[in-house]
């Protein structure tokens, strides 16, 4: 009896590893959870689009629970994404903008075509605080709590149906 | 043989033409400096591709992980601390090879723990057979082939 339990121990094997395997392909590889969750946001000391005299650094987050949004005039995502970031700021959500590898002129462009839901932007034409943010595309969203600690990541597009689903409760469940 | 040689040359070609886009090219001091950068940004992952890693791609966060990899070199840093500084931003999904940590004590010991548990399971096979085959003899047969070999070397 035992020795015929012992002679199925390949074929369990088998089917785990199987089981394993198989949940890997319905996985979206890009559902990545951010190296820097539950952690500061990290340093920076950059000047805003609005004004190139006036330098923000990481105290900006901290006091009340904002949303940090990395985009892009050259990001087509993003123009899509507004909508939902103006709904967002309409229901009284704070959101500060990172413009990501971009120019003045064209970011400045953006938002006059688009709207502009942030109460500042922060001017990342290098890409330095996105590389600390480990950002690698646009749009990604960051939630930071009063104390300045990264608490939600949002990879890609905000859809509409997200504002009421993720969002929102994602920030009302911080404040 | 003239067609294989040329063949041959269009192949050599043809990759390095395919390598071209994602190289810039690196004035380094030393040739260590220049052996560590190559084998570090191949063994970084692009964040944004699937499996490549970021010697081998054109998208701009591997060219801007390329030039981050460049610089702290220059500054004189390890390549742990490298290595540390682009997790600490991109999590573990950037290292080919991951790091010996408590939840990786499994992945890096299965194949070991396999590897003995299937020499113990092929030496404990070996003896079974080997006792078997011994005991498979009575002592009635034992003697009849006892009986035989004589006969064999008495002829």
């Amino acid at each position: 009896m035992t020795r015929r339990l012992l002679l199925m121990l390949p074929l369990v094997g088998f089917l785990v590893l199987g089981a394993f395997l198989y949940q890997g392909l319905s996985l979206n590889p890009f559902q990545r959870e951010s190296a820097l969750m539950a952690r500061e946001f990290p340093a920076f000391q950059l000047p805003t689009l609005e004004d190139p005299e006036r330098i923000v650094d990481e105290s900006l987050l901290e006091g009340e629970v904002t949303l940090v949004n990395v985009w892009g005039e050259w990001c087509p995502t993003c123009k899509q994404e507004m909508p939902q970031l103006l709904d967002l700021a309409d229901r009284g959500v704070r959101l500060v903008g990172v413009d990501y590898k971009d120019t003045r002129e064209k970011g400045g462009a953006f938002l006059a075509e688009f709207g502009n839901p942030f109460e500042v932007n922060i001017f990342d034409s290098e890409g330095v605080l996105g590389f600390d943010l480990g950002v690698y595309g646009a749009p990604e969203t960051f939630l930071v709590d009063r104390d300045g600690i990264i608490r939600y990541h949002h990879t890609g597009y905000i859809k509409p149906e997200d504002v009421h689903d993720v969002i929102l409760p994602e920030v009302r469940k911080w404040q | 043989m003239a067609v294989i040689r040329w063949f041959f040359v269009i192949l050599l070609l043809a990759t390095g033409m395919a390598h071209g886009g994602a190289v810039e090219v690196r004035e380094f001091s030393n040739p260590v400096l220049e052996q560590r950068y190559q084998s570090l940004t191949a063994s970084l992952r692009c964040p944004k591709c699937q499996n490549q890693a970021i010697n081998d791609s054109d998208s701009p966060i591997s060219q801007d992980m390329r030039e981050r990899v460049y610089a702290m070199l220059q500054d004189g840093r390890s390549d742990m601390e490298i290595r540390d500084h682009m997790v600490q931003r991109f999590g573990d999904y950037v290292l080919y090879n991951p790091r010996l940590e408590g939840r990786t004590y499994l992945l890096w010991g299965l194949p070991a723990v396999l590897v003995v548990a299937g020499a113990v399971l092929v030496m404990l096979l070996i003896r079974a057979r080997r006792n078997a085959s011994v005991r498979a003899l009575s002592n009635e047969e034992r003697h009849r082939l006892e009986a035989l070999i004589k006969q064999e070397k008495g002829q």
